[in-house]
């Protein structure tokens, strides 16, 4: 099973808040893997904070392409970090030859907001499929002020590796979403870990989609970047992106699409036409079997919700500067010891939770 | 001695022998009474007996003249091994024996071709009998609990629109309907398939109609019954009930006179509206009622006078599926004010993806319902080579279609209900299930609801008499004295009974699986043991 994690502060933490948040919870997990996306960066990407930032691990061979590519393409290389790794022996890691962290600036030509979008994705995924078929390496997200860092083995030795433990101020984040596990349901894959990304979008899963299939058939068709499946948690964010990009639907009613409310219960609301039009176009995006969400939105803004039985726990915690949710609340009481865990919530299977860019925690019931 | 007269028919010739124990027989004349065939008589039979009737053992041979039942050597009062001699005899001395020597395929066609009623007796073969519901919640996540757990068995009947056509807009986070979308029911996911008043007694069709109605407002299971062709009684029609029937309208318009005037006076609209293009049994065959059933009453509910009711092949003036979008989906929406979804139902066929994919792509998105019937279904009559010969089985077309929607992402928007054979084998939850998994919204039955109701018809030749006005339970009779054969509420009873159960069977499945909700397309819960099976549906192969 999965253990999911995020945390979201006024001020800017560093991947070691995330790695603190996860360990204690490792009795749930099986510290097979380490994956966490952080957005609205400071520290070495503060300065470029509305260029896209490639996130890509690779062989020598992958970079070369991947630079060809990018220059091809009329992108214009900005600034880089590649990670100085801590190679001392007896670390638990699956390596890749190259970690590489790149923003770019848009081709000249590129200036329409919607344009760059799509070129982001577009090119992102020209460069998965790249890179796969080449067997050269993996590309995690390529979009302004969010970075993505993945890897396969033990969370704290991965740490390690990366000199995330060591608060060097490189990593810093207001919003990093985590989770410490490799997708052990399928083959083990890079693209298979969670947290997944989507043209802004960041979403992990802790549970297991038992619509799988019939998402998977479903969304294929509706979107170019639906693609991958490697994990039956990627349909939660295609399904995320699908509504509040695509249909432009408010929030609340992405809960309304993947949990449904039962009919008897529909055909009591003033909303039942539109209720009911949803749960029938929308039919092969409902996901039935335990889960819990948590994603991350464009904007900054965060959200969790359950299933709708409640089969999976997540709790939210915080104090006035940092808010965190947690698949267990022992992880926030590993960070956030002090707060009022009076004010903790644990959402119910009929809710969802969103906390915007003030800290401001909104509760919406379906 | 006797010449033998090779070409008459003997007893020996029949489908069925009556075996009958003349030293057993009271010659109470039950037997006689109750078979409609006309298969037994009685004769008075001279026979070699000895007697002792004296108080010491004293045994006479005698040639006496004695009263026996015997059975009648012809093909039109043939035994059909309904069984109704036996079910009546007290002491046990009658009952009819299958004779797998019979030559009646070939000697009983002097009349032209054989017409029967049932199911078809050669393509009997079950692929859902191969196919498991392997895919069990062990572990990664929780199975549910069948009786705790609350479950949403429901399935749309109706044309659905694509998320992005929706009239939506957005108002303070809300959304609204801006105009009405296509009428869309959601109803229970099996339905109880088109059994004609005139094929069915009024009495079966009554009683299926009751439990309809129990099944409903008692046991809240929208349980959707269509009408068949034939029409459906005013009162029935200008009652509060219509809602729980789709009103059918065939090639014959059989009825629909009557509908028509009825309309105005309608209080509630019905549950739908199924155009019916072909059956499953009799592909590419219009109905067949025999002028053995056109009694008063059928004339009168039909327009129609004492005559064979032989309805065509198709719907005349449609000749494409584009014409009969226009025409009869347009008329039918409009006589309804686009309140009441219609649906078409068709035989199987290897055209049936064609067809679907037209109706998905139809620019008016008129069509709510693609019904898919299957060489399994069952008829009131129909040539037999119709029945044996013709048609395509429903468990594969299904699934095709399923795929070609999902291939143009149009999968939900026109809801596919399969029958033909559903509950075959007695149970039809679970071939309702691996349907739902194979893509289907939801099933169709018919057959099983009269078998119910006290049909001993089945697929190995046993009576399948539907079509002679001598149905033996009277369910396929308009003879008044047959009919009140049938106990009408407990028929009733029977049926929602089996639907109670089929309720609780089809959570037995879906519990084990982890899903609340139907699991439409969720091949990956299915498993077959056959390995063609598999490869053809699309699932994995287990041995």
């Amino acid at each position: 099973m999965c253990r999911i994690g995020a945390v979201k502060s006024k001020n800017p933490v560093q991947p070691s808040t995330a790695l603190r948040l996860m360990l204690p919870q490792q009795e749930g997990h099986d510290n097979s893997g380490f994956a966490m996306v952080m957005q609205d960066l400071y520290g070495v990407f503060g300065l470029y904070k509305d260029k896209p930032l490639l996130s890509m691990a690779c062989t020598q061979q992958g970079g070369h392409l991947v630079e060809e590519y990018m220059d091809a393409h009329r992108f214009v290389k900005m600034s880089e970090w590649l990670p100085v790794p801590d190679k001392r022996k007896g670390l638990n890691i699956q390596t890749m030859p190259y970690y590489i962290f790149r923003t770019y600036d848009y081709p000249e030509n590129v200036t329409d907001p919607d344009e760059r979008e799509a070129l982001l994705v577009d090119t992102r995924l020209a460069l998965r499929k790249m890179l796969t078929e080449t067997g050269q390496g993996y590309v995690y997200s390529f979009w302004p002020d969010l970075l993505t860092l993945k890897e396969v083995g033990d969370p704290s030795d991965i740490a390690t590796y990366f000199h995330l433990w060591d608060d060097n101020g490189c990593l810093v984040a207001k919003n990093i979403i985590v989770q410490s596990r490799q997708n052990t349901n399928y083959e083990i894959i890079r693209y298979a870990a969670h947290p997944f990304f989507l043209q802004g979008y960041t979403l992990c899963a802790n549970g297991e989609n038992t619509f799988y299939t019939k998402n998977k058939e479903f969304q294929r068709s509706l979107f170019r970047g639906y693609i991958g499946f490697e994990s039956d948690s990627q349909t939660f964010l295609y399904t995320l992106h699908y509504v509040l990009h695509e249909l432009k639907w408010p929030i609340p009613y992405y809960k309304h699409v993947i949990t449904p409310l039962p009919f008897a219960e529909i055909e009591k609301r003033e909303d039942r036409d539109v209720l009911l039009s949803i749960r029938q176009s929308l039919a092969h995006l409902e996901i039935n079997g335990p889960n819990t969400i948590i994603a991350g939105l464009p904007d900054g803004r965060m959200m969790t919700c359950c299933d709708s039985k409640k089969l999976r726990p997540v709790v939210v915690g915080g104090d006035e500067n940092t808010i965190a949710i947690s698949s267990e609340v022992c992880g926030i009481n590993e960070i956030l010891p002090d707060r009022d865990t009076s004010k903790d919530i644990y959402p119910d299977e009929r809710e969802i939770v969103v906390i915007d860019n003030d800290l401001e925690v909104q509760r919406w019931k379906q | 001695m006797e010449a033998v007269k090779v070409q008459d028919i003997a007893v020996n010739d029949l489908p069925w022998t009556i075996e009958y124990h003349a030293e057993r027989c009271t010659l109470c004349g039950s037997c006689l009474a109750s078979c409609t065939f006309g298969a037994i008589k009685p004769v008075v039979q001279r026979q070699s007996v000895t007697v002792s009737e004296g108080n010491q053992p004293k045994p006479v041979h005698r040639q006496i003249a004695r009263t026996i039942i015997k059975q009648v050597a012809d093909f039109a009062n043939a035994c059909r091994g309904c069984g109704m001699c036996e079910r009546v005899c007290p002491n046990n001395a009658i009952r009819p024996v299958r004779n797998p020597d019979n030559r009646r395929a070939l000697l009983s066609r002097d009349s032209g071709p054989i017409k029967r009623g049932g199911r078809t007796n050669l393509n009997a073969q079950r692929t859902l009998d191969k196919i498991i519901v392997g895919r069990i919640s062990q572990m990664t996540d929780p199975a549910l609990d069948a009786q705790r757990h609350t479950f949403d068995m429901r399935a749309p009947l109706g044309r659905v629109l694509a998320a992005k056509e929706l009239p939506f807009s957005m108002e303070g986070g809300r959304i609204t309907m801006t105009k009405k979308a296509p009428p869309v029911r959601w109803i229970y996911p099996l339905i109880f398939s088109d059994m004609s008043i005139g094929a069915l007694s009024t009495r079966a069709w009554e009683a299926v109609a009751m439990a309809t109605a129990y099944l409903n407002e008692r046991c809240h299971i929208p349980i959707v019954m269509s009408s068949g062709e034939g029409g459906m009684p005013v009162k029935l029609m200008e009652s509060e009930y219509l809602k729980y029937f789709m009103i059918q309208i065939a090639s014959g318009h059989f009825g629909w006179n009557r509908i028509v005037k009825a309309l105005p006076r309608m209080k509630v609209d019905p549950a739908a509206v199924l155009i019916k293009i072909g059956q499953g049994a009799k592909p590419g065959d219009g109905g067949l009622l025999q002028a053995e059933k056109v009694a008063p009453h059928v004339q009168a509910i039909r327009g129609v006078p004492k005559a064979t009711l032989s309805s065509p092949p198709n719907h005349q003036g449609l000749y494409s599926i584009e014409e009969s979008v226009q025409k009869m989906h347009l008329s039918m929406n409009a006589a309804f004010g686009f309140r009441v979804p219609v649906a078409i139902k068709c035989a199987a066929s290897s055209t049936s993806v064609s067809v679907y994919n037209n109706l998905l792509r139809d620019p008016y998105k008129i069509c709510g319902g693609f019904f898919i019937d299957g060489i399994q279904g069952g008829t009131g009559a129909a040539n037999e080579i119709s029945l044996d010969h013709t048609g395509h089985p429903v468990v594969s077309k299904i699934r095709d279609c399923y795929l070609a929607a999902v291939k143009t992402g149009l999968q939900g928007q026109i809801p596919l209900f399969g029958g033909g054979g559903i509950g075959l084998t007695g149970n039809a939850a679970a071939d309702a299930f691996k349907m739902i998994c194979l893509g289907a919204n939801g099933v169709f039955c018919g057959k099983i609801l009269i078998q119910l109701l006290g049909c001993v018809g089945n697929e190995h030749g046993r009576c399948n008499s539907c079509n002679t006005g001598k149905c033996p339970t009277g369910i396929c009779t308009q003879n008044p004295r047959l009919v009140k054969r049938l106990d009408v509420d407990k028929g009733a009873q029977k049926i929602v009974d089996y639907v109670l159960a089929f309720d609780a069977e089809l959570k037995k499945l879906m519990a084990p699986i982890g899903n609340s909700s139907l699991p439409v397309g969720r091949s990956d819960a299915l498993v077959s043991t056959d390995k063609a099976i598999a490869d053809k549906l699309g699932i994995q192969y287990v041995c």
